[in-house]
């Protein structure tokens, strides 16, 4: 995509994801907001093939902050992996979609999420498999920043290093905005550069809305893992969802619905 | 048992090459072997069960069959919800192994005791619990688990478990292992108390001895027969009472209008607060060759 095609496809999957979380009744619409620009740009540098899913040699990519679940369906479905149809029934009595990923529900979702702290020694294992067999494939993590107050990511990340994983990439949604509040007022993080640093990470710090920076970092491959802290807006374009802990669970009645669109449109 | 398992994943993984195996940093002078002849594949994760378990579903996502292997308490217990999000509900072919369970580490206290995990790993949907009685029954079920495209709980005991089978018992998923054919009483065993179990059966006259070393899938078919052919049926088991394998009987014995009665051996619903031997344990919880005897006598 160019970069006038990447900003319309960005404004495609918003609007997937508050027509979603509007007809649902879900909550969760400012984490998928904040993470659709990383998700979206993600898919344009791994190695997929929407028509070969499964093929061994492709990229794995893992959203672990399954919450944010949404924007992954919307991206997979705007990329042809499934019928964008299957969208209207999120959420809802026996659709496949379920409010977390679910490896059997579509073709794209590379491991089961949802209980935080989970997708980064999974993706750890995959990465490890690669090397195993001599392949080139990369695995990509997306992770929360409330996420890494769970042990089991730090676990990964000492693991990452001793394994020498350099096809290992995790990108961090820095919203700074978790479950009852900021991030920085519940478990401050900081200095969470210096921290991956320390653990032997070669870090890079971008804005999580700035496409150019997202590429170039997903594209950044060294002796080392990759970790981007990705600074973002919690509710990312809708001026009212922005920055608010009340849209982690709230969830948008018909004129907010109806004022959302419109803003995103702009 | 640790020794057979070990030797027995090292001959299968000479054939197999999507073998791998991960230790949480458990296993000296058991494992040099095994990573010595696969470098490749053999990673040691340090002391952390629950990115071992996650790394090990990822791997196994990627066509591998992937080898977890620690303490059974901390095999199981500390990445529970990794082996029921990663392993258990994704179909993922990893063998989480555990070595010590019930009471061989007893004196090392109650951290050590394995004495819960084979009521929560049963539990699981999907997943294949395994828990050999001896050495022989332990290389059968390494086989079985490595042979088997799914999750799989294997229960060690330690080292030096008395070998009770004569030569190698037919053996499938699911199905029990006949040991002496009875009438009268019934006594099936899981687990590393199966030589001590033995020793009660040469004392009760006319006895059904069964070894279910599979408890899930469990052989529903030999309990039902025994509830119909025999007068009592006897479930021994190093582990708690609630939950284990003795329940997983009952579980197939309740929905029956009449039945033999069922008397289980194990774990009376409490920790160990004292040091002590494997046997010492056993007798302060009451699996005892003596209790097995007079439990058969009250219906003899």
């Amino acid at each position: 995509m160019n970069e006038h095609e990447l900003k319309e496809h960005i404004r495609t999957v918003r609007k997937h994801v508050l027509k979603m979380v509007y007809d649902s009744g879900a909550s969760h619409v400012g984490t998928s907001l904040s993470c659709a620009d990383i998700m979206a740009c993600i898919y344009e540098v791994a190695q997929v093939n929407p028509k070969d899913p499964r093929n061994e040699d492709r990229d794995r990519v893992i959203l672990s902050k399954g919450h944010g679940v949404a924007t992954w369906y919307a991206v997979l479905a705007e990329r042809g992996f499934f019928d964008k149809k299957l969208l209207d029934t999120f959420y809802a009595d026996a659709s496949p979609l379920t409010g977390h990923p679910d490896i059997q529900a579509v073709p794209g979702i590379e491991t089961t999420t949802g209980s935080l702290g989970h997708g980064l020694p999974v993706g750890l294992g995959m990465a490890l498999a690669a090397q195993v067999d001599k392949k080139a494939y990369r695995v990509f993590v997306v992770l929360g920043d409330g996420e890494c107050d769970e042990g089991t990511i730090w676990e990964a990340a000492l693991a990452a290093r001793q394994f020498k994983l350099h096809n290992l990439t995790v990108v961090i949604d820095r919203n700074d905005q978790q479950g009852l509040g900021k991030t920085t007022d519940i478990i401050d993080l900081e200095p969470f550069a210096a921290k991956w640093k320390s653990f032997g990470w070669h870090v890079l710090e971008v804005d999580g809305h700035n496409h150019d920076e997202l590429l170039v970092g997903l594209k950044t491959q060294g002796e080392k893992p990759v970790v981007m802290i990705a600074t973002t807006t919690k509710g990312k374009g809708v001026s009212f969802m922005e920055h608010d802990t009340f849209w982690h669970y709230h969830n948008p009645d018909d004129e907010e619905y109806k004022k959302a669109l419109a803003e995103l449109d702009k | 048992m640790r020794n057979t398992f070990i030797n027995t994943v090292s001959e299968l993984a000479a054939k197999d090459s999507r073998i791998v195996f991960f230790t949480g940093d458990l296993g000296y002078s058991v494992l040099e072997d095994f990573a010595e002849k696969y470098p490749s594949r053999f990673y040691n994760f340090g002391v952390s069960e629950q990115n071992m378990v996650g790394a090990a579903a990822g791997m196994a996502l990627c066509g591998k069959k992937v080898i977890s292997y620690s303490i059974a308490t901390f095999a199981c217990k500390r990445p529970y919800e990794q082996i029921r999000v990663d392993v258990a509900f994704q179909k993922a072919d990893v063998k989480i192994v555990g070595v010590g369970g019930g009471y061989p580490y007893g004196s090392l206290g109650p951290t050590h005791h394995a004495t819960e995990d084979i009521a929560i790993m049963r539990s699981l949907p999907n997943m294949v619990v395994l828990c050999p009685g001896d050495p022989v029954e332990a290389e059968i079920m390494t086989k079985a688990a490595l042979a088997h495209d799914g999750p799989v709980y294997l229960r060690l005991g330690k080292g030096g478990e008395e070998t009770v089978h004569k030569g190698e018992p037919a053996f499938s998923l699911g199905k029990a292992i006949t040991l002496q054919e009875g009438t009268g009483t019934t006594v099936i065993s899981t687990g590393g108390c199966l030589a001590m179990v033995a020793a009660a059966v040469k004392q009760i006259p006319n006895a059904r001895f069964l070894s279910m070393p599979c408890v899930k899938p469990i052989d529903k078919e030999a309990i039902l027969a025994a509830a119909k052919e025999t007068k009592h049926i006897i479930v021994v088991e190093e582990h708690q009472g609630m939950g284990g394998f003795g329940s997983a009987v009952a579980e197939v014995l309740a929905p029956l209008p009449t039945h033999a009665p069922l008397t289980q051996i194990a774990v009376p619903d409490r920790f160990m607060d004292e040091a002590g031997s494997q046997e010492h344990l056993r007798g302060v919880a009451g699996i005892t060759v003596e209790k097995i005897v007079q439990s058969a006598q009250r219906f003899g």
